[in-house]
C-alpha cells in the first residue's frame, strides 16, 4: 500500500432505468477522496445512492461516467483488496462458519493447517470461538455478521466496504458491534467506508462524513468528526457528540424531507 | 437397538397402517364377491403370482431391462438439462434462444411422441431410453434454470471480493446455492422417469415391467399383471425415499 491513497472517486455520474419508469440519475458528478486508514462514512437519506457509489467502488457494477481509483489502479472488477460486508451477511449457507471463513483464503492460495489457523485467528478476533462448525442458518442474526466480518478481514483487504453491516442488527448488538469494529479498525488501520443512514452511528464511528443529497445524489458536506480516536465508550454521552449529531442531523434533515417527496 | 430408535419405527410402521388396511378392504371385496375377480383379483392371488414371477425369474431381468433403459435415459437428462438449465440462467443469447422452445414443449405429454419415436428408433433399447430421457429433460433444465436465477446475487459479489474467478462463483457459489431447487426438480424428474419408463414400454417394447404389464393385461393374467404394478409401485416409492434421505443429507444446512 502506498503514498497514502485509500480511494480516489473522480466526477462519476451514475444512472439507471427502472422496469417501469423513465431513467434517474442516482449518482450526480461525485468527486471524492477517501485518504488510506480513513473511517468514511456515507451518510444519506434511503435512495441517496449511497449503496450504489459503494458497489462501485468495490467493482460490482460497471461505471458509467467517471473513474475510481485505488492504492492497485483503477477499479473494473471486484477483487480481494476491496472487502465488501453487506446488511444481510450474503455468508454462503451451505457452509460451515470456518468453512466460510476459509473460501477467502483458498481463493489466494492458502491451504490447509495454515488456512485453519488463520480463519481461527480472525474467529476469534469477532469472538465466534466455539460456532465454527455450525452453519450460518444455526446462528442469530449478530453472529452471522461477525461471521461475515471475519470473513472478510481474512484476506487482509486494504479496504473494507461496509453496506450498513449492523443496519439488519437489533440495538444492544448494534451498539456492541460498532464497539467491536472500532477497536479492529484500531487495531487493523484498514481504510474503511460504511455506508449508513443512522447520524449517531455514522458520528461515533468515523473520521470523516460525507453526507450525501437525496437523488439525484451528490455529496453536500465533509464533515470531520473523528469522535473514534477517544477509547472511551462514555462518549454518546458527552455534550460534544450530542451537539455533533445535531448538527450533521441539521444537514440530513432537509435531506430526508426531499427524498420523502420524491417518495422513499 | 435403543428403546427410543424402536419407537421411532413403530411409530413409522403406523404411519403406513392405511396401506394395510386397504389391502384388507380389497381382499374382503373380492371374497365377498363384490366385485367380479375378472375386474379386480384378490389380492392374495395377486401375492401369490408376485411369488411366481419373484421365483421363475421373469421378474427380475425384466426389472432390471427396464431400470437400465430408464436410469440411462435419467442420467442423460440430468447432465443435459443442469448444464443447459445453467447456461440459460448466465448466458442471454441460449436464453432466448432455448427459452421459447422449453415454454412450447414442457406441456406436451411426452408419451404422445412414443409413436413418433418408434419410427424413428424402433423398437430397441434406444426408442425407450429417448423417451425417458424427452421427459425428464425439461424438469431438470426448468428446475436448473429458476434455481439459479434465483441466487442471491450478493453471495456472487461476496465470493468475487474474496478473489473468486467467475468461472468459481458458477461451481462453488451459484450451483450450491440453488441446489435446494434443483433437487425438488430432480424428485419430479424422477417420477417422470418411471412415467416414461412403462409409458413406453406398454407401447413399444418386447421385455420390461411395463411390457409385462402389457403383455399379462392382453393374456387376461389380472393377478400377475397387478403384481407386476405393485412392483412398479414399490420400485418407485424406494426411489423417492431413497432421494429423500440423499436430500436431507446435501441441505443438512439448512435451519
Amino acid at each position: 500500500m502506498n503514498d497514502g491513497v485509500g480511494i480516489e472517486i473522480e466526477r462519476v455520474t451514475h444512472g439507471y432505468t427502472p422496469k417501469r419508469g423513465r431513467p434517474m440519475v442516482a449518482l450526480d458528478d461525485i468527486s471524492l477522496s477517501i485518504p488510506a486508514h480513513e473511517f468514511h462514512a456515507l451518510l444519506g437519506p434511503s435512495g441517496c445512492g449511497k449503496s450504489t457509489l459503494l458497489f462501485l467502488i468495490g467493482g460490482f457494477q460497471k461505471i458509467q461516467q467517471g473513474r475510481i481509483h485505488t492504492a492497485h489502479g483503477d477499479v473494473c472488477a471486484p477483487g480481494p483488496d476491496r472487502g465488501i460486508v453487506f446488511q444481510n451477511f450474503a455468508l454462503f449457507p451451505w457452509k460451515t462458519v470456518i468453512e466460510n471463513v476459509r473460501y477467502g483464503l483458498e481463493k489466494k492460495g492458502i491451504k490447509g493447517s495454515e488456512a485453519e489457523q488463520t480463519a481461527k485467528h480472525f474467529i476469534d478476533l469477532v469472538h465466534l470461538n466455539g460456532f465454527e462448525r455450525s452453519y450460518p442458518a444455526q446462528l442469530s442474526g449478530g453472529m452471522q455478521q461477525r461471521a461475515a466480518i471475519a470473513r472478510t478481514l481474512a484476506i487482509d483487504p486494504d479496504i473494507l466496504l461496509m453496506d450498513e453491516p449492523f443496519g439488519a442488527l437489533d440495538a444492544q448488538t448494534r451498539r456492541i458491534m460498532q464497539e467491536e469494529l472500532l477497536a479492529i479498525w484500531r487495531a487493523t488501520r484498514k481504510t474503511v467506508v460504511f455506508v449508513t443512514h443512522d447520524v449517531a452511528e455514522a458520528v461515533y464511528l468515523a473520521d470523516t462524513i460525507s453526507v450525501m443529497s437525496a437523488r439525484p445524489g451528490r455529496i453536500k458536506r465533509l464533515v470531520h468528526a473523528s469522535f473514534n480516536r477517544s477509547e472511551d465508550t462514555a462518549v454518546f454521552k458527552s455534550p460534544e457528540f450530542t451537539d455533533m449529531v445535531e448538527h450533521v442531523w441539521d444537514m440530513v434533515r432537509d435531506e430526508v424531507d426531499e427524498a420523502r417527496r420524491q417518495g422513499h | 437397538m435403543t428403546a427410543a430408535r424402536i419407537d421411532r419405527i413403530i411409530a413409522g410402521m403406523i404411519g403406513y397402517l392405511p396401506l394395510v388396511i386397504l389391502a384388507l378392504i380389497w381382499e374382503a371385496t373380492t371374497r365377498l364377491g363384490l366385485v367380479s375377480p375378472r375386474m379386480l383379483p384378490r389380492f392374495s392371488d395377486v401375492l401369490g403370482a408376485f411369488l411366481d414371477l419373484l421365483q421363475s425369474g421373469e421378474l427380475l431381468t425384466n426389472a432390471i431391462a427396464s431400470l437400465r433403459r430408464a436410469l440411462i435415459g435419467f442420467a442423460i437428462a440430468v447432465c443435459t438439462g443442469t448444464t443447459l438449465g445453467a447456461g440459460m440462467a448466465l448466458v442471454p443469447w441460449i436464453r432466448a434462444a432455448l427459452d421459447p422452445i422449453v415454454q412450447i414443449f414442457y406441456p406436451l405429454p411426452k408419451s404422445a411422441l412414443i409413436p413418433l419415436v418408434l419410427v424413428w428408433f424402433g423398437l430397441g433399447d434406444t426408442s425407450k431410453t429417448f423417451l425417458v430421457f424427452l421427459g425428464c429433460l425439461l424438469p431438470m433444465i426448468l428446475s436448473t434454470y429458476n434455481g439459479m436465477r434465483g441466487v442471491d446475487p450478493l453471495l456472487a459479489w461476496s465470493a468475487r471480493s474474496l478473489g473468486a474467478s467467475r468461472f468459481d462463483v458458477v461451481r462453488e457459489i451459484m450451483l450450491p446455492a440453488a441446489l435446494p431447487q434443483i433437487l425438488t426438480g430432480l424428485r419430479t424428474t424422477i417420477a417422470f422417469m418411471f412415467l416414461l419408463m412403462v409409458s413406453s414400454e406398454l407401447v413399444i417394447a418386447t421385455n420390461g415391467l411395463g411390457y409385462m404389464i402389457g403383455a399379462f393385461g392382453d393374456q387376461g393374467s389380472y393377478p400377475a399383471m397387478f403384481a407386476t404394478i405393485l412392483v412398479v409401485t414399490a420400485l418407485g416409492f424406494a426411489a423417492d425415499r431413497a432421494f429423500l434421505a440423499l436430500t436431507d443429507h446435501l441441505l443438512r444446512w439448512r435451519a
